[in-house]
């Protein structure tokens, strides 16, 4: 491991074939994540282009920058670009193709072939909405809420519901893919109880993927079948009930959020041992409690219901459930911290963007307890209180481990360094900008200012202005990584197979990896974050603050 | 790559796999989470019957009576028929008989045939009755063990909407699987299976079973409902 410099020449799943036929027929999941890497990031742009132009619209009261039926699209394919198309396969997609057969020490994923069908699928799925959005949008809102979507809304409703189903089977087939693989090609020694947690959290997620997107598919289709065939299984006037509609999208879309956040999770879990140099506090806890979290988050779908119309009765016990599970977040939450406790820790980009983490998600997480609680949600329903508490589970939570694992493992992927300086600032702004953003969207929330309204009245104005201010932050502390990665993979300091001197299968294997991923096919015979037993010096510098 | 250059093995064991009993076991876990995932798919709709049957009770009963229970029972032994050839496939799979399990494949991909064909009169005859959801529709009846008591049409519309609904994803998963029988059929025919090596015709033999079990539901749910009275 010490020949950091020769490992650079010799035959990695990078150089060992070139041109577009070998990136667009690969099987191998590395080359994979590689493309998801740049289709995500192309999504995300499309999306965050959206978000811009809303906070610039509500900048001032009054609507001068686009109009109502103009804004319900913006804010429509905002939410449907970047739920569906950015933050459901971000991390999976990226970093759990990438890593999930490098941690259990296999070769790649069960079905590689099936794995590269996911990707196409995803690619047709976002050039379809694509087509929608250049053709005239939609302006459902992302939730495709009947009777409107059905019978009121003159947008291309079916063709945006197309584009999600067939994204949702590519979702589909990265789970089923992960679990399988997760089960069946484990490395000699490889038991569940030494798997890293980042696994365990793919696990879990998998599972709500298998199990939910199949139920929003279908329901996604019946809402297509009634525009077009009117078919009235959710129309009122037909004898159809949109609360079945409600409920049935809301079984998937409230676990879709787990699916988000917990492989998010499962990266700050390896963070913060590895710049820590401590053993995870509570292995089994934390293991469990993604499983917990997995099981639970499919029990508490109509507590985005309470104002609906359902029975006070259901409402008091969704809203109990909802209550539950706050439990295995906080054992989580609580573990890390405990694990933090006197460890030696390091500053690097990859720990902030950890500690960036904590500090969202917890508040997130604590607001969401708010909106569990049936009183204050009737209070605060489709407001702005909303709007923040989602945008930081879903956004700061998942961003920063996204962004943290990125640069984590940035010198596995890509066999270079990136520039420590910048990384630290860009962790730093985007901190900054995100509560800047949306911090004062808590407040407006609780003033009562609604949410998906293009005007407001003047009294909003300031926490308005500070919100889009901190917008245009957060919009630079994105852009800083996609600029100094991208000078990285030319100009990087060529990267050791372990620079970060960390555990796990990973880390033992060259950087970037070969195309099986190791030479022979590692025996395991030790725990996970084994750090009592890896010395804490290396002879590269670590970048130490 | 050339790890396992030594170990004897098929053409057909992938290079990413250790050996052909891991092969085997990630390609049925495969299989059955798949169909786990069908289940869920289907379950939304299911979701949906249970909801409108509870609120629509009588008027699904009169909606039900309209269908032909001789041809949804005529369909349902057909299929049964079918899982039996599909079962009996693997058996010449496993004992390395290839002109009896092209013929057990040809049987399957007939019998499914002719249940669409069986399907296919059915949606015919919804037509030529109005009895399909849209402008056209039309209903009158009264509720079954309530005389006098008239049907609600959009009631009995909302059962030819699931009934349409359901039996048309599940004619389509039919057409799904002809198609890969069809596949496994000429691979059959090349000599492609053999006694070691036979996954693809378990795990299409699976999802053939799924789709059957399937329309076990089904048929009681939409055919056999208050029949009774
Ligand atoms: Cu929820």
């Amino acid at each position: 491991m010490a020949t950091a410099v020769v490992t650079a020449e010799r035959e990695n799943y990078l150089n060992k074939e070139y041109g577009v036929r070998s990136w667009l027929l690969t099987v191998d999941h590395k080359r994979i994540a590689l493309l998801y890497l740049v289709s995500v990031t192309f999504f995300f742009l499309i999306g965050g282009l959206f978000a811009l132009l809303i906070r610039l619209e509500l900048l001032t009261p009054a609507g001068d920058l686009v109009q109502a039926d103009t804004y319900n699209k913006l804010f429509t394919m905002h939410g449907m670009v970047m739920v569906f198309f950015f933050l459901i396969p971000v991390v999976p997609a990226v970093l759990g193709n990438f890593l999930v057969p490098l941690m259990i020490g296999a070769k790649d994923l069960a079905f590689p072939r099936i794995n590269l069908l996911s990707w196409y699928l995803y690619i047709i799925a976002g050039v379809l909405m694509l087509h929608c959005m250049l053709t005239g949008g939609v302006d459902t809102g992302w939730t495709f809420y009947t009777p409107f979507s059905t019978a009121f809304s003159n947008t291309k409703v079916v063709e945006a519901g197309i584009a999600v189903f067939i994204n949702g089977f590519s979702s589909i087939f990265t789970g089923l893919n992960f679990i399988v693989t997760i089960h069946r090609m484990r490395a000699p020694g490889m038991t569940w109880s030494r798997l890293p947690l980042f696994i365990w959290a793919q696990y879990a997620t998998s599972v709500i993927m298998i199990l939910g997107t199949p139920v929003v598919a279908v329901t996604i289709v019946l809402v297509a079948v009634e525009r077009l065939f009117h078919l009235g299984i959710f129309d009122p006037k037909l004898g159809g009930d949109p609360l079945l509609f409600q409920h049935l999208f809301w079984f998937y879309s409230h676990p879709a959020v787990y699916i988000m956040i917990l492989p998010s999770m499962g990266v700050i879990s390896e963070l913060i041992t590895c710049f820590s140099r401590k053993r995870i506090f509570g292995y089994s806890f934390v293991a469990l409690s993604s499983i917990g979290i997995a099981v639970l988050g499919f029990l508490v779908w109509a507590h985005h219901m309470f104002v609906a119309g359902i029975s006070l009765y259901a409402a008091l016990i969704f809203s109990a459930l909802s209550y539950l599970v706050g439990v295995p977040s906080a054992i989580k939450v609580f573990n890390w911290t405990a694990t933090l406790y006197r460890g030696s820790i390091t500053y690097s980009t990859p720990m902030l963007y950890a500690f960036g983490f904590l500090g969202l998600f917890t508040i997130g997480g604590l607001t969401g307890l708010f909106l569990a609680c049936l009183g204050v949600d009737v209070h605060v329903t489709d407001t702005y209180f909303v709007v923040a508490h989602f945008h930081y589970v879903m956004v700061g939570g998942v961003l920063m481990g996204y962004l943290g694992g990125i640069h984590f493992w940035w010198p596995k992927i890509t066999g270079r360094m990136y520039p420590e300086f910048w990384g630290r600032l860009s962790a730093l702004i985007v901190f900054v900008g995100f509560n800047l953003t949306f911090f004062p969207q808590f407040i407006l929330g609780y003033l009562g200012m609604p949410r998906r309204y293009y005007q407001y009245v003047p009294e909003y104005q300031v926490l308005n202005v500070l919100s889009t201010a901190g917008a245009t932050v957060l919009g630079v502390g994105y852009l800083m990584p996609m600029v100094y990665l991208l000078w990285s993979m030319r100009y990087g300091k060529p990267a050791s197979d372990n620079p970060w001197n960390a555990a796990g299968l990973e880390w033992m294997t060259s950087s970037p990896p070969p195309t099986f991923n190791f030479d022979e096919t590692p025996v395991v015979d030790f725990e996970a974050y084994d750090y009592e037993h890896i010395p804490e010096k290396h002879e590269e510098e670590v970048a130490v603050g | 790559m050339d790890s396992h250059a030594a170990v004897e093995h098929g053409p057909e064991l992938l290079h990413h796999f250790s050996d052909a009993e891991q092969q085997r076991n990630a390609a049925s876990l495969g299989m059955w989470l798949f169909l786990v995932t069908e289940i869920m798919f289907f379950g939304g709709m299911f979701c949906a019957y249970l909801v409108y049957r509870y609120w629509y009770f009588g008027d699904f009963g009169a909606a039900s009576q309209t269908l032909d229970i001789r041809l949804g029972a005529f369909n349902t032994a057909v299929l049964i028929g079918s899982s039996l050839t599909v079962a009996m496939s693997i058996w010449a799979a496993q004992t390395g008989r290839r002109k009896v399990l092209v013929g057990l494949l040809l049987a399957t991909i007939l019998l499914g045939l002719v249940f669409l064909g069986v399907k296919a009169v059915e949606y015919h005859d919804k037509f030529e009755h109005h009895h399909v959801p849209g402008a056209s529709f039309h209903f009158e009846g009264e509720v079954p063990g309530h005389p006098g008591l008239p049907v609600n049409p959009y009631h009995a519309q909302m059962f030819f909407s699931l009934y349409f609904a359901m039996t048309g994803l599940h004619a389509l998963h039919m057409i799904i699987g002809i198609g890969l029988f069809s596949y496994l059929t000429y691979k059959a025919w090349t000599g492609y299976y053999t006694p070691k090596y036979y996954t693809p015709i378990e795990n299409a033999g699976l999802y053939w079973h799924f789709v059957d079990i399937v329309w076990i539901y089904l048929f009681p749910l939409l055919y056999l409902i208050d029949r009774h009275r």
